[in-house]
C-alpha cells in the first residue's frame, strides 16, 4: 500500500472534525473523497500533508509513519498536495512558482528550470511562463497549483477541488490533465464537488459525512447508497 | 542592459570621483554607503525572506562591541575582530531566530520580538561596566595603522565601505539566483504553500537570518573604527535598526540594488536637512518620516518598483 490511514481522529477543542477515519490507497490508484460541505475532507488533507497533527491514529506513507513530520518533509517523501483556495506565489512568475517545487529534487537552478519548463508544458502553461502568478486567470492558477505539486515529483498527489469555480470547458480540460497525470504513474486522492468529474475519474470513492466515513466503493455503488443520498439530500429536511 | 550600464557608470564614478571631493561631501558619501550596506544586509532577511526585523541594531552593536573590545582589551586587530563579531552576531541571530520562528511568530510579532532582543542588549550594555556602560568605548587616536583598521584621513575608510557595499550587492545577486534565494522568496510570498512545495521554511529563514546578521555586524565594526567611539544608544538603539530597513524599503525591498538606491536618496536628505536646520533637533527625523509616508503611500514597491513599472509600461 502506498498510503495507509488507520483510525485517524482530529479534534479541534470540542469539535471532532474527523472521526476514526481509515483509508488504504495503492500505487497508481485514483480515489475520490466526497461529502457535503464541512464533512472534514480538507481536514483529512491537512492531516495527510502534515499541516495538522492527528489527535489519534496512524498514517503511513510507503510503509513509514508520517505522523508528526513537517509538510516539507512529507513532500520530500513523495506526497504532494494542492490547496482548495489556490495559493500561488503571486509576485513570482509562473515558471518561478513551479521551480520552487522542482528544487525538491535538485539543488541546481538550471536543472530546476528545465524540469519546471517541462511541467509547465505538460499542464499547458508554457506560454505563460513569464507572467506573474497574480495576473493568471483562476483556471490557470488551478493549473499552476497542480504544476507546482507535480514538479516536486510526487508518487501521490492530493488534489483539493481543482475544478471549483471553473466552467464546463475548463473542467473537461482539467479532467484530461488529471488522466494524463495518472498515466504517468502518479496516484491521486481527489476532493471534488463536481460529481460528473469525480464519477468519471475515480476508481473508488470514499464518502465522508460529519467527519466519518459512511460509504466506500465503486462510483456506481456509492451513487446508489442510501446513506450517501441521505447525507447529500437529507441535510435540508 | 541599460540598468547594467548605469550601474557600471555609478560604480566607476564612486571609484574615481571621491579623491576630489571636499571632506564634507566625502563624509556624506561614507554615510550613504554605510547605510546602503546595512540596508543590503537587512534586505536579505527582510526583503527576500519577508521577515521584517526591527532589531538589526542587535547585530550591528554586537559587531561594533566585539571588535572594539577585542582590540582594546586583547590587542586583536579589528579586521579579525570584525569576523569574530560577525560570527557572534550570526550565532545570536540564529538563537533569536530559532526562538521566534520555532514558535511560529510571524509578521508584526516577529518584528516586535527582534526589537525586544536589540533593546535587551542595549540595556545590558548600559548596565555593564566592563563594556563601558552608558559612557561607551573610545578607540584612542593614534598613528595610522592599516593592519589595525586605522587610517589617516577619510578616503581609505571610504574605499573600505565602498568595497563592503558593492560586495553586499554582489552577494545579494548571487543569492537571488540560487536555490536559497528562490526558497526565501517562496517563504515570503506564502509560507504554507512553500512548505507544501517542499521548502523547509524554518531552515531557510534561519539561513537568511545568519547571513543577514553576520553582514550587519561587519557594518558595526566599520562604524566603530570610522568614528572611533561607540555607546549603547548609538549601536544598539532603534535608530540603527530603522536606518537599515528604511534604505531597503524606500529603494525597493527584495531587489539587489534597492538598498543602494534608497540610501542615495534618503541619506543626503537626512544629512542636508540636519545641516540646513541646525539647532532644531529632530527636524531631520521628521523629514525622514515624511519621506517614508510618501513612499509607502505612493510607491509600495519602492523606487525600484517605479523603475520596473516604467519598463513594463
Amino acid at each position: 500500500m502506498l498510503l495507509e490511514v488507520e483510525n485517524v481522529t482530529k479534534r479541534f477543542g470540542g469539535l471532532t472534525a474527523v472521526n476514526r477515519f481509515s483509508l488504504a490507497l495503492g500505487a497508481a490508484e485514483i480515489v475520490g473523497l466526497i461529502g457535503p460541505n464541512g464533512a472534514g475532507k480538507t481536514t483529512v488533507f491537512h492531516l495527510l500533508s502534515g499541516f495538522h497533527p492527528p489527535t489519534d491514529g496512524a498514517i503511513r506513507f510507503k510503509g513509514a509513519s508520517i505522523v508528526g513530520a513537517k509538510p516539507h518533509a512529507i513532500c520530500r517523501r513523495g506526497l504532494a498536495r494542492t490547496f482548495q483556495i489556490v495559493q500561488p506565489f503571486v509576485n513570482l512568475t509562473a515558471l518561478e512558482n513551479v521551480m520552487i517545487g522542482a528544487f525538491n529534487r535538485t539543488d541546481e537552478v538550471a536543472a530546476a528550470r528545465a524540469q519546471a519548463l517541462e511541467v509547465l508544458e505538460f499542464v499547458g502553461l508554457a506560454g505563460k511562463r513569464d507572467a506573474p502568478a497574480r495576473e493568471l486567470t483562476l483556471s490557470d492558477r488551478k493549473r499552476l497549483e497542480m504544476a507546482r505539486g507535480l514538479a516536486t515529483r510526487p508518487e501521490l498527489l492530493l488534489l483539493d477541488e481543482v475544478m471549483s469555480g471553473l466552467n464546463p470547458t475548463e473542467i473537461e480540460a482539467i479532467i484530461g490533465l488529471i488522466q494524463r497525470i495518472h498515466a504517468q504513474g502518479v496516484s491521486l486522492l481527489i476532493i471534488e464537488h463536481v460529481m460528473r468529474a469525480i464519477m468519471a475519474l475515480s476508481q473508488r470513492i470514499v464518502v465522508l459525512h460529519h467527519g466519518e466515513k459512511i460509504a466506500e466503493g465503486a462510483p456506481a455503488e456509492v451513487a446508489r447508497d442510501a446513506r450517501v443520498i441521505e447525507a447529500y439530500l437529507g441535510e435540508e429536511a | 542592459m541599460v540598468a547594467e550600464t548605469l550601474f557600471g557608470v555609478l560604480v566607476a564614478g564612486l571609484l574615481i570621483v571621491p579623491p576630489f571631493l571636499s571632506p564634507y561631501f566625502l563624509e556624506i558619501l561614507i554615510s550613504v554607503l554605510l547605510f546602503a550596506y546595512l540596508g543590503s544586509a537587512w534586505n536579505i532577511l527582510g526583503g527576500y525572506a519577508g521577515q521584517f526585523s526591527f532589531g538589526h541594531a542587535a547585530y550591528f552593536g554586537l559587531g561594533a562591541y566585539t571588535s572594539t573590545l577585542l582590540f582594546l582589551r586583547l590587542g586583536v586587530s579589528p579586521w579579525l575582530g570584525m569576523l569574530a563579531g560577525g560570527v557572534l552576531a550570526a550565532a545570536f541571530g540564529l538563537g533569536a531566530g530559532y526562538l521566534s520562528f520555532r514558535y511560529g511568530l510571524r509578521g508584526p510579532y516577529f518584528s516586535l520580538v527582534t526589537l525586544a532582543f536589540a533593546e535587551m542588549l542595549r540595556v545590558i550594555a548600559v548596565n555593564t561596566k566592563a563594556v563601558g556602560s552608558s559612557l561607551g568605548l573610545v578607540i584612542p587616536s593614534r598613528e595610522a595603522a592599516p593592519a589595525s583598521f586605522v587610517f589617516a584621513g577619510k578616503l581609505p575608510y571610504y574605499y573600505v565601505i565602498l568595497t563592503m557595499a558593492l560586495l553586499a550587492v554582489v552577494i545579494t545577486r548571487r543569492l537571488e539566483a540560487s536555490r536559497l534565494g528562490y526558497a526565501l522568496r517562496a517563504v515570503r510570498e506564502n509560507e504554507d504553500a512553500a512548505e507544501a512545495a517542499g521548502v523547509d521554511a524554518l531552515g531557510m529563514k534561519l539561513r537568511a537570518m545568519a547571513l543577514s546578521s553576520f553582514l550587519t555586524a561587519l557594518g558595526g565594526t566599520f562604524y566603530a573604527q570610522y568614528f572611533a567611539y561607540i555607546d549603547p544608544t548609538i549601536t544598539f538603539g532603534p535608530a540603527v535598526s530603522i536606518q537599515g530597513l528604511l534604505q531597503a524599503i524606500v529603494g525597493g525591498a527584495g531587489t539587489a540594488v534597492g538598498p543602494l538606491i534608497g540610501s542615495f536618496v534618503l541619506t543626503p536628505i537626512s544629512e542636508l536637512s540636519r545641516a540646513a536646520i541646525r539647532g532644531r533637533a529632530g527636524v531631520d527625523v521628521m523629514v525622514y518620516g515624511l519621506v517614508l509616508i510618501l513612499v509607502i503611500s505612493f510607491l509600495p514597491n519602492g523606487l525600484m518598483g517605479l523603475v520596473r513599472r516604467r519598463r513594463s509600461a
